[in-house]
């Protein structure tokens, strides 16, 4: 494809992995450990896998998959709310197509589209706007899901539906912002992380300046990074030329999409839109301050959590799921107690199995190998953390 | 006098009258009356008109000496289609009805003979709706060489099925010759495809998402018993060959390694998917290998009849971008299916779980 072909040139990625070997080897060297990078944005995590680039790397360099997926990180508890509002008579449900086989504590909306809700899947939440004006006598509700990625477009929808006078459209709004989140993450006390590929989607909404506290306060380097194999293995290979010069800074790979004070339009909208909620549960993290957004009191018109009355019930994760500590590098997704057994594709226990973007998902499709070798390694009876490093 | 002969007889005694007036197909069409009965003479017999067909029995009837001249065993296969939209690039319900099971039957190394047409329209569809359907099942099934001999129609109630579903049953003879099953490939052959994959999978979603992406995806669907054949004469020692539809080719070449319990590597590079493809799914976060396909096949062939069967097959119409994709390795782990990307990496092409759902960003 013009334009992006030159991402995938593999006879560039020969001498990048050649000077990402040399790096890691005296960074282990150093460390006594392999150096352990986290990519936060899930688009990332897919394309690591897509391009089979986990298993290029050396065994000096470890992933670790963050929580960047705004499906996988979706608490049960607002699963159950979603249904609750799609099986209200005279509701249509709009939702983005990989939310709907979450797992709720009872049912999906995929399952309660089966059962007689009127689930449909849009593509944008302009989409879902049109099915509003073109069948005035139902309410329709967007499911607003995503990182500042996707916020952009939800805040646009509900400002244009504000101004077409739309009174049959709602959105229950689930946007989170990273963040907090990142910080939550590096002040997670089980966490062990020397530097960051930046989220390049939402970097091209928020721009650069945000992630420099990650510097300045947690002396760790961030590389914002594209999505392109290219794009991956340059940014790993940046944050790798900073820690072997000791360094810590904010680096923007992805330059030629994000610019360095972000999309002005975009933040606008957000800012006219959106306040911080205090609180936000996140599957397998917990509640973490300031880390989700609503719609501003003036916007209630358009606020689902105000037009219906929803269950709002905080539902444990199940027992056996290790979500958080997977979501946060504490374990790979193969040593959770349910990997592959009881959590599989077909039937998700946790979240991070449902999305192709989740890291759980994305080792069962594309990282049997690894997975091979771990269990290979568990059968000569080698301790797991050191199968870990497989 | 033979069967054919025999049936024309029974045709010009029945003096066929019968001609739609409706505009629209209503309950009464399915009623067994005199407007379903017009409805099969001028819609169906009309267009699908054959002298076993023609006798309007309950069941066509073949000598089986006409079938035994053509190979030792029956093949009998059959397939229900419901598509959204019923019209699209490239192909509509009808010609996919006719393409698919005449496909089912083909790959199995069967010649396919004799179809069966059995209709579930829709209260409200308009007949010119229903003809270019039918007009397009003659059609191919012409081109395919097969003949449509019986049939069913009913009519439903409004929203109790979209617009039209569409049952074929097929029946195909298969040459004493033939012997292919997934189970037979083995370490060294080579998998082949007889073209671009993906296409259908992304036209019908393209032209039903309404995402205005203005590409100009074509679906593949084409009837493949005829280069099937000239893959046969070319390669005898074909080992099995399946159609790509839904679950697209990673489907098959898990099935493939699952029933040879062999592994299975492919290479991106060598595998053709058009551009387009390629950037609507981009787009999508959607993966080109699980898109369904209603004209590709996926051939295992031994390694020395590989150049044979790649000639053979690029010189037929449906086969003249076909491609060696990989290999069925003598090592590796069982029943897996591996892709060497281009960018250099190896990834596990897995079965497909549930469908493929587009992804948030």
């Amino acid at each position: 494809m013009k334009h992006v072909d030159e991402f995938r040139d593999p006879v560039k990625a020969k001498v990048l992995l050649k000077e990402i070997t040399v790096i890691a080897k005296e960074l282990k060297e150093r460390l006594k450990r392999p150096v352990y990078i986290m990519e936060v944005c899930g688009g990332h995590t897919h394309s690591i896998f897509r391009y089979g680039i986990e298993n290029m790397l050396p065994e000096t360099i470890e992933l670790i998959h963050g929580p960047g997926c705004p499906v996988c990180v979706l608490p049960m508890g607002r699963v159950d709310d979603c249904v609750a509002i799609a099986e209200r008579d005279n509701v249509i449900f709009t939702t983005f197509g990989d939310a709907i086989r979450v797992p709720g504590s009872k049912k999906s909306l995929l399952q309660a589209k089966a059962e007689g809700a009127d689930v449909r899947m849009v593509y944008s939440p302009m989409d879902a706007l049109s099915i509003a004006k073109n069948n005035p006598d139902k309410e329709v509700v967007f499911f607003g899901l995503g990182f500042e990625t996707t916020m952009p477009s939800t805040a646009l929808t509900v400002l244009k539906a504000e101004a077409d006078g739309i009174n049959n459209f709602s959105l229950f709004c689930n946007h989170i912002t990273i963040i907090p989140t990142v910080k939550a993450v590096l002040d997670s006390p089980d966490l062990q992380l020397d530097g960051f590929l930046g989220p390049g989607h939402v970097s091209m909404v928020i721009g650069n300046k945000p992630y420099q506290f990650i510097a300045e306060h947690y002396n760790r380097p961030v590389v914002v990074a594209g999505f392109e194999p290219l794009d991956i293995l340059q940014s790993l290979w940046m944050v790798l030329k900073q820690l072997q010069a000791g360094e810590a800074r904010i680096e923007n790979q992805y330059n030629r999409i994000v610019p360095e004070e972000g999309n002005k339009m975009a933040l606008e909208a957000i800012a006219k839109t959106f306040e911080l909620r205090e609180f936000f549960e996140w599957r397998g993290l917990g509640s973490i301050d300031h880390s989700g957004v609503q719609l501003k009191a003036e916007y209630a018109a358009f606020d689902a959590e105000k037009k219906f009355i929803v269950p709002a019930v905080t539902i444990a994760d199940p027992k056996a799921c290790q979500c958080g500590e997977v979501l946060k590098g504490a374990i790979k997704p193969w040593q959770c107690k349910v990997f592959a057994k009881a959590c599989t594709p077909e039937t998700p226990l946790g979240a991070l199995m449902v999305s192709s973007e989740g890291s759980c998902a994305a080792y069962h499709q594309f990282g049997g190998d690894r997975l091979d070798a771990v269990q290979a390694k568990a059968k000569l009876n080698i301790p797991i953390n050191e199968a870990r490093n497989a | 006098m033979n069967i054919a002969q025999e049936t024309e007889q029974e045709v010009d005694s029945r003096k066929r009258k019968g001609k739609l007036v409706s505009k629209v197909i209503t309950l009464a069409h399915g009623g067994g009356g005199k407007a379903m009965r017009d409805l099969i003479d001028d819609v169906f017999v009309q267009a699908f008109s054959n002298p076993v067909l023609n006798t309007l029995e309950d069941q066509a009837r073949f000598h089986l000496s006409d079938l035994a001249t053509e190979g030792d065993r029956l093949a009998m296969t059959t397939d229900s289609y419901v598509i959204d939209p019923i019209f699209f690039p490239g192909g509509d319900i009808g010609k996919i009805a006719i393409c698919g099971t005449v496909n089912d039957l083909a790959v199995g190394g069967a010649k396919p003979l004799y179809l069966t047409c059995g209709m579930i329209i829709e209260e409200g569809m308009e007949v010119n709706t229903l003809r270019a359907i039918v007009k397009s099942m003659a059609d191919t099934a012409r081109e395919a060489g097969v003949q449509i001999v019986t049939g069913d129609t009913k009519v439903v109630e409004k929203g109790s099925c979209d617009k039209v579903f569409i049952n074929t049953a097929g029946i195909g003879v298969i040459d004493k010759d033939y012997h292919l099953g997934a189970d037979k490939a083995q370490a060294g052959d080579h998998i082949l495809v007889n073209g671009y994959l993906g296409d259908h999978g992304a036209a019908i979603m393209d032209s039903r998402g309404g995402m205005n992406l203005s590409t100009n995806i074509q679906s593949d669907c084409a009837p493949l018993q005829g280069l099937i054949q000239t893959l046969l004469n070319a390669a005898p020692n074909t080992r099995f060959i399946r159609d790509a539809t839904r679950g697209g080719i990673a489907s098959v070449l898990n099935e493939i390694a699952e029933a040879s319990s062999c592994a299975i590597q492919i290479s991106e590079q060598q595998t053709p998917i058009r551009q387009e493809v390629i950037g609507f799914c981009e787009i999508l976060g959607l993966d080109p290998l699980y898109l369904a396909n209603e004209g590709k096949l996926v051939a295992v062939v031994p390694e020395n009849e590989v150049e044979a069967a790649l000639e053979a097959m690029r010189g037929h119409a449906f086969g003249k971008d076909s491609a060696d994709i990989g290999t069925i390795l003598p090592g590796g782990t069982a029943g897996r299916v591996h892709m060497q990307t281009s960018f250099g990496g190896k990834r596990i092409v897995d079965m497909l779980i549930g469908e493929q759902l587009p992804r948030i960003c």
